[in-house]
């Protein structure tokens, strides 16, 4: 058995292959690791301590940064899964139409246009509207990130629409339900985990977004991302380090869970 | 009979009238905050730029002119512009570089996936998933502690005595690859599996029952079968790379700078609104020509395989 021929080994990938995760994963060990450092500087390990965790929570900065990336998170992806799940509807499971392709392919623009350009593109537009309105609060960050949220809401709901029998709402059709009660009825509750996959999905991708909202938010409208891109042009202490570790925990937690609500589905 | 037709064309345009209502709100959205004002920064690229930032509205060339030339400021002698030429060859080399390095690194691993048995292949999966989806920020954050000078590569370095004093890796086109190959690594793995996962094996046994060697089966086997996938990968970690923003902020310092630092740079300190519209627009059409080189490429893949 040992000395049998493997048709699938080839020399050397497997070595690469340890390298790759090695790779992939020991920068981030560090960085925890250093999370937990109980000394004052990066360089120095001075024990155990979780007085890093401590300074950023009590840091009124960190804490409105957090909070201020929340309330955009949770607006933009609320409101990107709804126009997403109406889009989808608009969109999958119909003879191809007149406009269909054209929707299309303006729902995933946004994933194809380089960041830092819908960025400048966005600063130079709203630069202009803060003046002729005044208007200067969260509404923009909320606005921008909804736009970049709906193509990745959009992608698991259509990919669940795609999957569901289109003779269960027929069905529904036939026993007199009236059209929003098939829908409410049958489709809802089967387009559910598609939904609360797109509504993650787009939470996640708009608490990590670093560049759109560097050049949309106003004065002292810092998200957390943002902050940590402030704090380590500067000094560097280990606080940012617990801060991108709790942040970290939260990124794992939400791609675990994601992860086992798709292959549930599936 | 044509009262027939009629209500069927009644009731076919109210459906795609009910289509246009409820895709709406997502095309509204999208076109104010991101395809809209694309066109307002083709606009801004023909504009002259303000004194203190922003535009004036009277027709100019300059900005797309200031892309690639320069006027003297004394004699009005035109030239390269070779602090923006120097620019946009870094991006374009380094985004090379790293769509090579992340494909020496990326193809065996996503090999290695392939090739385990199936019940573990989704839990190798799961772990090429989970630095995609952590924050690119951290990850680039990650990656300076590793690298600067008190860093863990310099430390393990110096205490196996390769070297003696730390190499000043920070701040260098170095600092920028490291940051974009490790940063962008799941992008390359991730298409390439989905190709492998599809191989068939039993193509590979028959090339070494041909007697072809390991390297054979690799060259004139495997690699042309998974091709789609090294394409795809290729270009889904050169676009990103093109576009770099914070890697190279964050690593490369003001020092070396790409495109991405280059473009902000026009609207701050730099207060030439209408070049960095131009040098936007340039980017952006860059990278949709390889879009649609990976598109026409995936069609003829699809095709093939039919």
């Amino acid at each position: 058995m040992a000395n049998r021929f493997d048709v699938r080994s080839q020399p050397g990938f497997g070595t690469i292959a340890i390298f790759t995760f090695a790779l992939l994963y020991l920068p981030i060990l560090a960085l925890v690791v250093y999370a937990f450092n109980g000394s004052e500087s990066l360089t120095v390990w001075g024990g155990l301590s979780l007085r890093w965790f401590v300074a950023a929570s009590q840091n009124d900065a960190v804490q409105d940064a957090a909070l201020r990336s929340f309330i955009v998170a949770i607006w933009a992806a609320g409101v990107a899964t709804i126009a997403a799940t109406m889009a989808a509807i608009a969109t999958t499971r119909v003879a191809p139409y007149r406009g269909l392709a054209f929707k299309y392919a303006f729902i995933n623009t946004p994933l194809m246009v380089p960041e830092i350009v819908t960025a400048v593109a966005l600063l130079i537009v709203f630069s202009r509207v803060k003046v002729w309105t005044g208007y200067s609060g969260l509404g923009y960050l909320i606005l921008a990130h909804t736009a970049f949220c709906i193509p990745f809401a959009y992608l698991p709901i259509r990919a669940r629409l795609e999957s569901m029998d289109a003779s269960l709402e027929r069905a529904a059709a036939d026993l007199y339900a009236t059209p929003w009660q098939a829908f409410r009825r049958v489709t809802l509750p089967l387009l559910r985990p598609g939904i609360i996959a797109g509504f993650m999905l787009a939470f996640v991708i708009s608490l990590d977004d670093v560049v759109i909202t560097e050049f949309v938010k106003s004065g002292g409208q810092d998200t957390l991302p943002t902050y940590m891109l402030g704090q380590i042009r500067r000094t560097v202490t280990p606080e940012v380090n617990a801060i991108a570790t709790a942040f970290l925990a939260l990124s794992i937690l939400l791609v675990t869970v994601f992860f086992f609500i798709n292959r549930k589905k599936a | 009979m044509g009262s027939a037709a009629d209500a069927a064309r009644r009731a076919e345009s109210e459906t795609t009238r009910r289509r246009w209502l409820l895709s709406a709100p997502a095309l509204v959205i999208i076109f104010v905050a991101a395809i809209g004002p694309l066109f307002v920064m083709l606009a801004y690229s023909f504009m002259t730029k303000g004194d203190y930032g922003d535009v004036k509205p009277i027709f100019s060339l300059d900005g797309w002119f200031s892309v690639l030339l320069q006027r003297d400021i004394f004699d009005d002698t035109l030239s390269l512009a070779d602090a923006n030429l120097i620019i946009m060859w870094r991006s374009l080399s380094l985004s090379a570089i790293t769509t090579a390095a992340t494909l020496i690194l990326g193809f065996p691993t996503a090999y290695f996936i392939a090739t385990r048995p199936r019940e573990t292949r989704e839990m190798w999966v799961f772990l090429v998933t989970i630095p995609f989806w952590t924050n690119l920020l951290i990850r680039t954050f990650a990656m300076q502690q590793v690298i600067r000078n008190e860093g863990i590569l310099n430390s393990l370095l110096m205490w196996l005595r390769v070297i003696n004093e730390p190499l000043p890796i920070m701040y260098t086109d170095w600092a920028v690859l490291f940051g974009m190959v490790y940063v962008y690594l799941p992008l390359m793995v991730l298409p390439l599996y989905a190709s492998m996962e599809k191989l068939d094996f039993r193509l590979v046994e028959a090339g070494y029952d041909l007697y072809a060697g390991r390297l054979a089966v690799l060259r004139r086997v495997i690699i042309p079968l998974v091709k789609p996938g090294i394409v795809a990968g290729s270009i889904l970690v050169f676009i990103p790379s093109l576009g770099a923003y914070v890697i190279p902020r964050v690593l490369g310092g003001g020092k070396t700078m790409m495109l991405g630092n280059l473009i902000e740079l026009q609207f701050g300190a730099g207060r030439n609104w209408p070049l960095g519209a131009a040098m936007s627009i340039t980017l952006m059409a860059v990278v949709m020509i390889a879009l649609l080189f990976y598109v026409r490429n995936a069609a003829r893949a699809g095709g093939g395989h039919g």
